[in-house]
This record gives structure tokens, C-alpha cells and sequence, in this order.
């Protein structure tokens, strides 16, 4: 073969490699429009929720003929990174999920993200239930429509507790004497995995909620309160309490919620403080046994003596919401979307998925595990919800606050070196 | 075939796509990251330019010196396993029964992905039902250390499976080496009466001298950057205890939004990567083997 003969072939391989990959990119009919669509539930981890936004984007499609949904559907952490690199390529979706407040800040100041007070102040007016949709407001306006709402209980196992002969504790004084009489039955009395230390976290917020009153920690955050108050030392001390006399599961440290969750689905621990996203696990959830599933039921956190906290006080909140890409060349399409799918997931949250939503829900006529209806009612009781700490924080200051859990749960810091490194973080 | 590759305009013309790939993607990126160093970013919105804070902030850092020094550790422990490595692979070399075999088992880590066998470690060290704590509590250990809680243990225990994970692959470039050593040296050698252990000492490992130095630095370069099975086991946990260079990099690029600092500790990464390589090299040059 020839010298030239070589390079022509090669070259026209070259060629045509690249010429096909445009062809396929521009077959799209210039009609069409696309709405891309990331979220968070893939159909292996969250079957039900996966199934249920296909039936709504299905929905969507046969309504609005001409728009086509590119959905995209990653887990958590992968999703967090996704985020990341794809607003710095100024590239977002059209419409994804996002979480509330700190997460969503940089996104609103790097000018990523468009306000939705428009759908707000039209279809969906009074839609929500009161304080969910404010986590995602910043400088006036409104950045993410939330689809969940939660709140934090600790979950515990009753046919555990009727083996060791204790009652539900009302007060922190009964929780430590329940803790007590667990260990002398051998069972571990709480599961936490700590690897995760927002779980961790969730315990430190609730004591600090105990003794300083609904509003210290969201006050401590956007500083006009202090970490340094006493409230807050009393708080940690008590964490380090609990971890001396043995009530969390041994190496929390290095377990993730997952594998500390299995201690307690397996029967082995006897409480777990997680997010009502979990109900599903001890409702309907056939992989756990039946009777497993009716061995569940859950307690507020209990009150401390002296405290300024409020028992009907609960760390929550929206979880995440949906946004419309700034950039976005089909924004009223995506706007629209956003407004259909708000609708039809209060609709189908509680019933098919068995999740709460963040719009308002008409227990009456729902037929629903009495646990939801316990739930839902205590929802309306609430007399404050705290939002998460890491996700009120700003990115930066959350991952400071995680690791000082991390250490406060390991003895690595005392109580006041725990609050002084939080207000160091913040400066 | 050979007049094509003979004449320069053909070599130029072959070599150019893998260049462009290799400085598209590798050294733009590199410079970028110098760059973006230099800068106040969040990874979106406006960059504003704060010149050597970022490097100053760095030296300053508890944070990176310890993930620098869990780094450092990690190197010096994977080379250290490169004897192990190397006695393995000398042993098989021998015409031992079931080498072939045993050389097969040793490689299967190297094919499983890092996850995988995160996963299948956290099951080992599961502080209750994992396999090592089952055996100590079988024992009458009462209390068996929580490996990976343990903020003083946790960088040993991360250790070992990263050890095992490589295990196979350095075996393989040993064996390789060694089987390709020329049968009349050691007919030779056995000749003169040297016994199994000399022929191992002063023929077999001066003869692959040269392939030992380029897995020596692998292996260090390899360590400083590693990043995946630690990520995924502790997340650099119990309180930075287990944070390497990498993963706080990553913890700081991509979960404290802090890009800026974040690249100049990704540059810190490859400064610490070359001028590792450039003393490793040294020092095995000036040993004259």
C-alpha cells in the first residue's frame, strides 16, 4: 500500500467517525422541545419514587404534546457532584432537585438558579403547607418548590422495650433511665452511624433544642446568637454522657446510617432518631417482616429538666425542592412541568410512595397507615421546626460542623472546645 | 508499512491526535488548576483574585499537613509491602507445584473494583458482625477494637485491603521479571555452588534492579494520589483521621464549594507527587545497584 494511500484511509476514517457522531446529535425535529430533568431517585435504591415520576412525566407528555422529558435519574452523593460540576460548566438541567437553604446559596449568587414566584402566586397559592417553602427563599424571592416535608422522631421497637419492662419516656430523666435498663438486658439501646454525621448531628441539634429553646441553634447559625452559650456546652456534654454509659451501638463512628440502620431493623438496637422518610421502612415496606413492622412506633424526643425546649419542637424540614435552570432555552415548558409535577406528587406522595409531601394533605380522605395519620397530626401540632444544622449552614461551615460531631461523639474535643471551634468556623 | 512511518510528516501526522488529547486534557487542565488556585471561587459566579492566600492558608492548614503526612504513610507502607510483594513473587518463580494457580488467585483483587472491595471490607471490619471481630470476641476479647471508629487505628485498617487490592498487580510485574531472566545465569549461578537464597539475593534481584525502581515509584506516586477505597470506607473519617491528600481535596473542591483553595491543594497534590518522584529517583540511582 502507499504512503498516501495510508493517510487518505486513516483520515477518511477519522472523518467519517466524526461526522456520524454529528449527524445523530442533529437528528432531534426542530418541533420538539426538551426539557432536561435530573432527580434524585434511580430505579434500583428508590423503586416506588422512580415509578411514580415516570407516571407523572408520562402524564405530563400525553398532556403536552411537543414537549419531550429527558429524565436523569443519579443517588445522592453522585448527584451532589453532578450539581457541582455542571453549574460551574453553566450547564444545569432545566429542572432538578436541590436542597434548601445553604446548599442552595451559591447556586442563587453564582445566578444559576431562576425565582419561581410567579407559580407561586399563581397556581400554586396556599399550596404549601406554611414555613416549608421560606428554607428555600433567599434575598426575597423564591429559588426551589419543596416536594417533602419531614421531621425527625425516634423510632423505637416496642417488642424490645416489653422485654426489658420499660415504658415510653416522657422526660430526658426517664430516656436515661430506659437507656439504663436496656444495657442490663443486652440490648443496644440506640443505633447511630455516625460515618454520616448529619445522624449524629440530628441528636446533637435535638438536645441543643432541649435546653436552649426552638430558635438557639437557627440563631447560633445566623449569628445573633452564639455557640458559645451555655446551652450549647450543656448539649454536647450530654452527647459525651450518653456515649460514656455505652447507649450508642459500638464503632457508630465508622458505621453509615445504612449499616446502623440494619442494627435496628434486624431487631438488634431498640432506638433510632431518623427522618419520617423512613416510615416507609416499618409501614409498608415488604422486605421487612410484618411482624417487625408492627413492633414499630415512635416517641418525640424527650424533654429535659430546666430546659428551655418545647416537646412539640422538632428538627426537620423541607427536604429537597425543584428548580428551573436560569439559562434554560425552554423555561416556560420547564415552568410548567414544575407546576404539573408540584400537583400530581401531593397527590400520589403520601398514598403510592409514602412520602410526605410539602403541599398540603387531607388526611380524611386518605386511606394510610395510622402511623402517617399519627405523623401528619403531629405535623400540625409542631410548634417549630428546625431545619437541619448542615443544611442551614453554608457548605463550608456544615463540613467543620460534621467533623467536630464526629469528634464530639469520639471524645476527641471537650464541650467547649465543640463550641469554640463552631464559632471559629464561622469567622 | 515502514516507508510510511519513515517519512517525518507521517510521524507528525500520527502523533498529533494523542498529543492534543494528552495537553486538551491533562496539561490545560493542570494550568487551569494553577490558576483557579490563585482565585476566590465557589465554583460558579464571579472568580476574584487573591494572588498566594490560597498557598499561604495552606502552610498554615493542620488539615492538609495531617492528610499530607496519612499520604506520606501510606507510600512508605505500600513500598514497604513491595518486599512482601517481592518474596511472594520469588518464591513462585520457583518451580514450585501450583505457582500458576497461586499467581491467579493473588491477581483476582487486582479485577474487582474499588468499591467492591470497600464493600467487602466494611463487612470484615464491621464492628460486630464483621469477621475479624467475631473471631476476637470467639476469643474472649471483651472489648475488640472498632477499627474503623477508631481514630487511632483506622488509617492501619484502611492500610491492609489497600495493600491487598495491589497486591496481584505487583506480583504480576515480578514474576513477569523474574521468568524472563535468562536460564543460563542461574544454570550458571548453581554451577558455582550458590545455594537457593543466593541466587535470590545476588542474581535474581540485582537482575530485575531496574523493573524494582519503577515499581518503587508506582507505588509512591500511586499512594500520595490515592483517593477511591478510603473515600468510600470512611469518607476520611472519624474527624479527618483517615484523610489523605486526595480525598481532602475532593472534600474541600466539591463539598465546601471551595474551588479556589481546593485547586491550589490539587496543585500542592502534584508538587508533592514530583518532587516525591524526583527524590525516589535519586536515592535509588545513588545506591549504584
Amino acid at each position: 500500500m502507499s504512503k498516501v494511500t495510508v493517510i487518505i484511509v486513516t483520515s477518511l476514517l477519522f472523518i467519517s467517525g466524526c461526522s456520524q457522531s454529528n449527524h445523530s446529535g442533529g437528528a432531534v425535529e426542530s418541533q420538539q422541545k426538551t426539557i432536561e430533568f435530573m432527580h434524585l431517585w434511580p430505579s434500583g435504591s428508590s423503586t416506588t419514587h422512580y415509578r411514580v415520576v415516570e407516571e407523572i412525566i408520562e402524564a405530563f407528555e400525553s398532556e403536552n404534546p411537543g414537549i419531550v422529558i429527558n429524565a436523569e435519574p443519579i443517588d445522592n452523593e453522585q448527584y451532589k457532584d453532578r450539581m457541582t460540576v455542571l453549574s460551574s460548566a453553566n450547564n444545569l438541567p432545566d429542572v432538578g432537585f436541590t436542597w434548601a437553604a445553604g446548599y442552595l446559596e451559591p447556586f442563587v449568587e453564582g445566578g444559576r438558579i431562576a425565582p419561581l414566584d410567579q407559580l407561586l402566586a399563581e397556581d400554586l397559592k396556599d399550596a404549601f403547607v406554611p414555613g416549608t417553602v421560606e428554607a428555600f427563599q433567599m434575598e426575597g424571592a423564591t429559588y426551589g418548590l419543596p416536594l417533602e416535608l419531614n421531621i425527625a422522631p425516634i423510632y423505637f421497637n416496642k417488642s424490645l422495650f416489653i422485654e426489658a419492662g420499660v415504658q415510653v419516656p416522657s422526660t430526658y430523666e426517664e430516656f436515661l433511665g430506659v437507656i439504663q435498663v436496656l444495657l442490663e438486658h443486652n440490648i443496644t439501646p440506640i443505633t447511630v452511624g455516625n460515618r454520616d454525621a448529619w445522624t449524629g448531628s440530628l441528636w446533637y441539634m435535638y438536645l441543643a433544642d432541649r435546653y436552649g429553646g426552638a430558635s438557639a441553634l437557627t440563631q447560633a447559625i445566623n449569628r445573633t446568637g452564639s455557640f458559645t452559650e451555655q446551652s450549647f456546652v450543656e448539649a454536647a456534654r450530654e452527647i459525651q454522657n450518653l456515649v460514656d454509659q455505652n447507649a450508642f451501638v459500638t464503632g457508630f463512628n465508622g458505621l453509615s446510617n445504612d449499616e446502623a440502620k440494619a442494627e435496628f431493623l434486624n431487631g438488634n438496637a431498640a432506638m433510632y432518631l431518623m427522618g419520617s422518610w423512613d416510615l416507609p421502612e416499618f409501614t409498608t415496606n415488604e422486605a421487612n417482616s410484618q411482624e417487625f413492622r408492627d413492633s414499630i412506633d415512635y416517641f418525640k424526643f424527650p424533654t429535659v429538666a430546666g430546659g428551655a425546649g418545647d416537646i412539640e419542637s422538632w428538627v426537620g424540614g423541607p427536604g429537597v425542592g425543584l428548580y428551573v435552570a436560569e439559562n434554560s432555552d425552554v423555561k416556560d415548558e420547564a415552568l410548567a412541568f414544575v407546576k404539573f409535577f408540584i400537583e400530581k406528587w401531593g397527590e400520589k406522595a403520601v398514598t403510592e410512595v409514602g412520602v410526605i409531601p410539602a403541599t398540603k394533605v387531607d388526611t380524611e380522605v386518605l386511606d394510610i397507615h395510622e402511623m402517617y395519620i399519627k405523623i401528619l397530626k403531629d405535623l400540625n401540632q409542631a410548634s417549630h421546626i428546625t431545619l437541619f444544622a448542615d443544611v442551614q449552614m453554608s457548605p463550608a461551615v456544615a463540613q467543620i460542623h460534621l467533623n467536630l460531631i464526629q469528634a464530639l461523639f469520639g471524645q476527641e474535643v471537650t464541650p467547649e472546645q465543640f463550641a469554640l471551634e463552631h464559632e471559629e468556623a464561622f469567622e | 508499512m515502514n516507508e510510511v512511518l519513515a517519512s517525518r510528516k507521517a510521524i507528525i501526522f500520527y502523533i498529533i491526535p494523542a498529543l492534543l488529547l494528552v495537553v486538551l486534557f491533562m496539561y490545560i487542565p493542570l494550568i487551569l488548576t494553577g490558576y483557579y488556585g490563585l482565585m476566590e471561587w465557589n465554583g460558579m459566579g464571579e472568580m476574584i483574585f487573591t494572588g498566594l492566600d490560597h498557598y499561604r492558608r495552606l502552610i498554615g492548614d493542620p488539615l492538609f499537613w495531617d492528610s499530607a503526612k496519612h499520604s506520606l504513610m501510606l507510600g512508605l507502607f505500600s513500598t514497604l509491602a513491595l518486599v512482601a510483594y517481592l518474596i511472594v513473587s520469588l518464591i513462585l518463580s520457583q518451580k514450585m507445584k501450583g505457582a500458576n494457580l497461586l499467581r491467579k488467585i493473588y491477581l483476582i483483587p487486582m479485577l474487582l473494583s474499588s468499591v467492591a472491595i470497600a464493600q467487602l471490607w466494611l463487612r470484615i471490619y464491621h464492628p460486630t458482625n464483621g469477621i475479624f471481630n467475631t473471631f476476637l470476641i470467639y476469643l474472649g476479647v471483651e472489648n475488640p477494637p472498632t477499627w474503623l471508629a477508631d481514630p487511632n487505628l483506622v488509617l492501619y485498617a484502611l492500610f491492609v485491603p489497600i495493600i491487598w487490592q495491589y497486591a496481584g498487580f505487583y506480583i504480576l510485574i515480578y514474576y513477569t521479571a523474574l521468568k524472563n531472566i535468562s536460564v543460563d545465569v542461574l544454570e550458571a549461578a548453581s554451577m558455582d555452588g550458590a545455594n537457593v537464597w543466593q541466587t535470590a539475593w545476588k542474581i535474581k534481584v540485582p537482575m530485575i534492579m531496574d523493573i524494582i525502581k519503577v515499581t518503587v515509584i508506582l507505588a509512591v506516586v500511586g499512594s500520595l494520589k490515592y483517593f477511591d477505597l478510603i473515600f468510600v470506607m470512611t469518607g476520611g473519617g472519624p474527624n479527618g483521621a483517615s484523610e489523605v491528600l486526595a480525598s481532602y481535596m475532593y472534600r474541600t473542591a466539591f463539598r465546601s464549594f471551595d474551588f479556589g483553595y481546593g485547586s491550589a491543594l490539587a496543585f500542592a497534590l502534584l508538587l508533592v507527587c514530583l518532587i516525591t518522584t524526583v527524590v525516589v529517583r535519586k536515592i535509588t540511582t545513588l545506591k549504584g545497584v
